[in-house]
């Protein structure tokens, strides 16, 4: 909302010494922000000067050279506008002057000396829409009765001072001159001044007798119409005009200026009707679906029952509170008007404008209208018809009202105040507040009875009135202050933060990606059915569908370091993997690695490779409680993933996540990638740390190798000596894996080492070696192996 | 007699020769082995008269003391010798480059989430995790922003597929407010923050379609718009610095009666004004007031014996601040030479 402080002071006489800035700062300290805050006009030393002698160039086709009085002096001056003309009354910028697009000083334009310049109104800063055609060709040129030697901007009547002020949605009221004058009077301490209402009705006709509205929607709360005949068309007055400028709305004519000057005025959005073509009904209904209708701007708009239309007894003539129709719109031809003036459902005016077009009346309606200025504006304009369009108004109003517009009345008990803001405002000052902002208090002791003005449609409950007290108090009078402890200890799950700092302890950078990805990559990485989730209206191809794995995020961090020449990387993220089922929505804690390049970066590097990722899974797994509780199978790889590289993770026969290295179909890199379910993998049980006495007899440490079919997993034997070799067996470890010809080439050698203990005696060799023979022979049957003879 | 002489003179004599400890080995061989010259007049202590034995065995005792005497201390010498070779052949270049496992850091938005989390939890707060995608009802119908309602602008929401105005992807963390006031059973007094991801259609150097807020809220008998300023001006200045200043203006949120905005002094200026709080010396950097009673009623709390503060703020944006960042598009960017600028712990709480 611009305010203009001309239009401001129609309403309330705001002292001099009050700064446009000083304005906007006492405004943002009571909750109304603004924007920006200056002169309307951002020049300096512009006057009036009138054109004496006016030559062409002599060294230019288009240029003059002119002499201009400015009264104290002469100025030659070269000029370039093609309009420029003898005895033409000008905008001159006298070095040193300001303009919005630089300075303006002494120069030489191709060997002619020019001592300032003769202004457009463009060159002032002003928006090109609000310039007439006229305007646009050149220069400004002043009437014929403007004083030389004064100041330009004054004399053109621009010499105003706006804020552009960033309402809070609530304030409904603050979108109207009159709404701003009672803030502003709040704030100072001024009272309002009338507004004139006032106008010669022509009594022998009634309107009632030859007009009619029907309303035939819930959607409209209140309906006025008045008829207003014989006006003309014309020019708005330049007080008019310039004040629809400073508040940032084009000038029109006389007639379309003031419906725009009312609202501007009252918040009330009006309507006025060409009363030959709109015939002599208006009804409002809610337009059938699929209903036809050329709007203002001459676009054709397919509508449906969720839009309000203004209708006569043939069709639908404008959507009620956005945008009026093109049949019958105030022309230049124009003679009678009806005039609209209502109330419309908020809701669906903020639906259709959303649709159609966002304005100044539909962004009005949206917020809330107080029907008391529904009354006044259609008032006013009538004044103003009467005034500056020569026009008769016609007596009497047609009328629908389903509005209750009786005051607000509010009870509020003093120690509440209290309470809410935590200090103790004396009863006085916060009477004194309510008072300047026009409420009127009834004080019962240790209540107030306060009696709200239905302009303030925000006002409804009693911490709606300790707000009011508190903006004008100050909030940041506020005294801060500790609220009491209860004692008790805030609840807190660090597991994941234990987990990303776990990650970072094995040396990966956490990444932090978008949940919405793009919809092609939605089902990679993943080894199972589910449906996904996508967004109504995305934003771009790139972001449609929510993730449910992290690893396609992964991916393409990986794709925007690999350009940037980046190739060691080792990265994690914990996000939440989203999707659909039974008509729910469900969303789980993941935790993706990628690694790709050296692990170990030194002269002896380390590539990364499928047990470095396995080892840093295997460590997660250890250090959240699950040693011994996990393995890993082959079954139920992703495509995406090499089917000879790559594991499901299980943890206590559930299977919680999956492992490897990325399939060459997908990339040409070698890219290991790892995810968990976390929310899976909390809901097994974990192992508490318990303390068990250390053994202190010694161990007896044998190593075996067998050779077996390299097809044969590890751990398959593994589990097979487990089996094998007695209570006392503590330890199995792999320690060399190898395949040569000499072997056989179907062959692996597999060595390991195995380590005994009691925890009651000390082991003699040959209660191990029981404990050994039987498990080569296990293995030996079970696998076919063959024991290598260099065992010991 | 002589003969004792004769051979200490010869064993001081071979000495001098010995470089090695084989040689000495092999000189202890030569005079106390089996055959040894000592070993050897050891022998012939028979063939002396019994006047002279005495004299010949002290002769003879000090004549081995001699030896091992000086063969200890050879071997010592020695043996030294040969470690330091070992040693010296050992040294390696200790400027060659270290074995560098990776960097791993931790990314800067979970850094001050957890700096904040800490923060509150000092505090007695409990840390609260609500879902990233909430009904249309949570995240605004139980906030008193009804359908249709003007502040739903503020907020351009991503709905999900056939779910306008149903089922979103949150667009303020505030639904965690809704949340946990439901959840807790007994309707008493509450005390939580929660952290978490959140979505608006809006893409630029300051906006990023996905973000970071925080959202707090007490709820008891008693708590004020004072305790809220001193519960903020505690957190604010932990985080930003004790010389800050914190500064409230009324404002408007529907969930929230009375509304403030809540600035604080510019940190890089010091209130001086500056490029960062466009010379006004104070920075915006939070939203918060007192539960609206409509709010409390709705999650079933009784706004005639409970009342609560709120506040929520984006953590992107203290990120920014906390690590010079100018444009949010690099938090989410994950250039690893970014992420690695992350690397060690923070030195101080306080922004310079």
């Amino acid at each position: 909302m611009k305010l203009s402080r001309k239009f401001l002071c129609d309403y309330i006489d705001l002292d001099k010494e009050i700064t446009i800035n000083k304005l906007a700062e006492d405004m943002t300290n009571v909750g109304n922000e603004y924007e920006s805050a200056g002169p309307l006009i951002n020049a300096t030393n512009l006057v009036v000067g009138q054109v004496i002698k006016c030559q062409k160039h002599p060294d230019s086709d288009h240029l003059h050279v002119c002499v201009v009085d400015i009264k104290s002096e002469l100025l030659n001056i070269v000029c370039g506008a093609p309009n420029v003309k003898e005895k033409m009354k000008v905008i001159v910028a006298k070095p040193p002057a300001n303009l919005p697009n630089g300075k303006i000083k002494k120069t030489t334009i191709r060997g002619v000396e020019s001592n300032g310049m003769l202004c457009s109104l463009e060159e002032l800063g002003l928006d090109n829409k609000f310039l007439s055609d006229k305007d646009k060709e050149g220069i400004y040129e002043f009437k014929t009765d403007v004083e030389i030697g004064t100041d330009a901007i004054k004399a053109l009547g621009l010499d105003d001072e706006v804020i552009d002020f960033e309402l809070t949605s609530n304030r409904a009221d603050l979108l109207s001159i009159l709404g701003m004058a009672y803030e502003i009077g709040a704030i100072y301490n001024k009272k309002i001044k009338d507004i004139d209402l006032t106008y010669k009705p022509d009594k022998n006709i009634d309107i009632n007798d030859e007009f009619k509205i029907d309303i035939k929607t819930n959607d409209c709360s209140l309906f006025l119409a008045k008829k207003a005949i014989n006006l003309k068309i014309k020019p708005s007055p330049d007080f008019i005009k310039n004040r629809l400028i400073a508040s940032g709305i084009r000038p029109i004519n006389n007639v379309v200026d003031i419906s725009n000057y009312v609202m501007l005025e009252t918040g009330q959005p009006l309507h006025f009707y060409d009363a030959k073509r709109l015939g002599n009904k208006i009804i409002v209904r809610n337009a059938y679906n699929n209903e036809k209708l050329t709007t203002l701007d001459k676009i054709q708009r397919t509508l449906n029952e969720e839009d309000i239309v203004i209708a006569n007894e043939k069709e639908a003539i404008g959507l009620a509170g956005v945008m009026g129709g093109y049949n019958t719109e105030v022309e230049n031809d124009t003679v009678d008007i009806i005039i609209e003036s209502a109330i419309f459902d908020n809701i669906k005016v903020r639906k259709t404008s959303k649709k159609i077009l966002r304005s100044e009346a539909s962004n009005r309606f949206e917020k809330g209208i107080d029907p008391k200025r529904t009354y006044m504006a259609i008032e006013r304009s009538a004044h103003l018809l009467e005034k500056y369009a020569d026009a008769t108004i016609i007596s009497g109003m047609c009328t629908y009202d389903k509005t209750n517009n009786v005051d607000k009345e509010i009870e509020i008990e003093i120690d509440k105040i209290k309470k809410v803001l935590g200090i103790d405002i004396p009863k006085k000052t916060s009477i004194d507040i309510l008072n300047r902002l026009g409420f009127i208090i009834e004080d019962n002791n240790q209540t107030l009875k306060v009696k709200v003005p239905t302009r303030r449609l925000d006002i409804n409950i009693k911490e709606d009135l300790i707000e009011e007290i508190g903006r004008f108090y100050g909030m940041d009078n506020i005294k801060a202050k500790l609220p009491i402890f209860d004692g008790k200890i805030g609840k807190f799950n660090k597991i994941k933060r234990d987990i990303r700092n776990k990650m970072i302890s094995l040396g990966l950078n956490e990444t932090l990606s978008y949940s919405l990805i793009n919809d092609k990559d939605i089902d990679k990485y993943v080894n199972n059915k589910f449906e996904k989730i996508k967004i109504a209206d995305p934003m771009s191809e790139e972001r449609t569908t929510l993730r449910y794995s992290l690893i396609p995020s992964l991916k393409e961090i990986y794709e925007y370091n690999k350009n940037r020449n980046y190739l060691d990387i080792s990265i994690f993220e914990i996000g939440k993997g989203f999707y659909r089922e039974k008509n729910e929505y469900k969303e789980e804690n993941k935790l993706a690695l990628l690694l790709s390049g050296n692990y170990i970066n030194s002269l002896n590097k380390i590539k990364v490779d499928f047990y470095i990722v396995k080892g840093i899974v295997e460590q997660l797994l250890d250090y959240l409680g699950y040693k011994n509780r996990y393995s890993f199978t082959t079954n139920n790889i992703p495509q995406q993933l090499h089917p000879g590289i790559s594991a499901s993770i299980i943890v206590m026969g559930t299977e919680i996540g999956i492992l490897g290295k990325i399939s060459p179909l997908e990339t040409k890199d070698d890219i290991f990638v790892a995810e968990i379910n976390l929310d899976k993998l909390f809901s097994i049980r974990t192992s508490k740390i318990q303390f068990v006495p250390i053994n202190k007899y010694p161990a007896v440490v044998k190593d075996l190798s067998f050779i077996i079919d390299k097809k044969i997993e590890a751990q398959k034997i593994v589990d097979q000596i487990k089996q094998s070799g007695g209570k006392n067996l503590n330890k199995i470890e792999i320690f060399d894996v190898y395949m040569n010809e000499n072997i056989g080439i179907n062959n692996k050698s597999i060595a390991l080492k195995l380590t005994f203990v009691d925890d009651k005696k000390t082991l003699t060799d040959d209660e191990v070696n029981i404990n050994i023979d039987k498990i080569i022979k296990n293995v030996v049957n079970k696998f076919n192996a063959k024991l290598r003879d260099d065992n010991q | 007699m002589d003969n004792i002489k004769i051979i200490k003179e010869q064993l001081l004599k071979d000495l001098q020769t010995i470089d090695t400890i084989k040689k000495l080995n092999d000189l202890k061989i030569e005079y106390l082995g089996k055959k040894g010259k000592i070993t050897t007049l050891n022998s012939t202590i028979k063939s002396i008269d019994d006047d002279k034995k005495k004299e010949f065995g002290i002769k003879l005792n000090d004549l081995k003391q001699t030896f091992n005497t000086k063969y200890k201390e050879m071997y010592e010498k020695l043996n030294q010798e040969l470690i330091n070779q070992k040693l010296e052949s050992e040294r390696i270049d200790i400027t060659l480059p270290a074995t560098k496992i990776k960097y791993g850091s931790k990314h800067p938005i979970s850094r001050v989430i957890e700096e904040f989390e800490d923060l509150f939890l000092s505090m007695g707060y409990t840390i609260y995790d609500g879902p990233e995608l909430e009904s249309d009802e949570n995240c605004f119908q139980k906030l008193n922003i009804a359908k249709g309602h003007p502040a739903r602008d503020a907020q351009d929401t991503f709905y999900l597929e056939n779910e306008y105005e149903n089922y979103l992807l949150r667009s303020q963390t505030s639904a965690a407010q809704v949340r946990a006031m439901e959840e807790n059973k007994e309707k008493g007094p509450l005390k939580i923050v929660c952290p978490g991801k959140v979505y608006r259609k809006d893409e630029d150097a300051t906006h990023s379609h996905q973000f970071m807020q925080i959202e707090g809220l007490v709820i008891d008998e008693n708590v004020s718009m004072a305790d809220l300023k001193g519960t903020l001006e505690l957190f604010l200045k932990k985080f930003l610095g004790e010389k800050t200043t914190v500064r409230f203006r009324p404002s408007y949120f529907p969930f929230t009666e009375p509304s403030v905005e809540v600035d604080i002094s510019c940190f890089k200026c010091g209130g001086k004004g500056c490029n960062l709080c466009k010379q006004t010396g104070f920075i915006e950097v939070l939203g918060a007031g007192m539960v609206h009673p409509h709010v409390l009623q709705m999650c079933g709390y009784d706004p005639n014996k409970y009342q609560g503060f709120a506040f929520g703020t984006g953590i992107d944006r203290f990120t920014m601040f906390k690590y010079s960042i100018n444009d949010i598009r690099t938090i989410y960017g994950n250039d690893i030479r970014f992420l690695e600028q992350f690397d060690r712990r923070d030195d101080n709480n306080e922004i310079k």
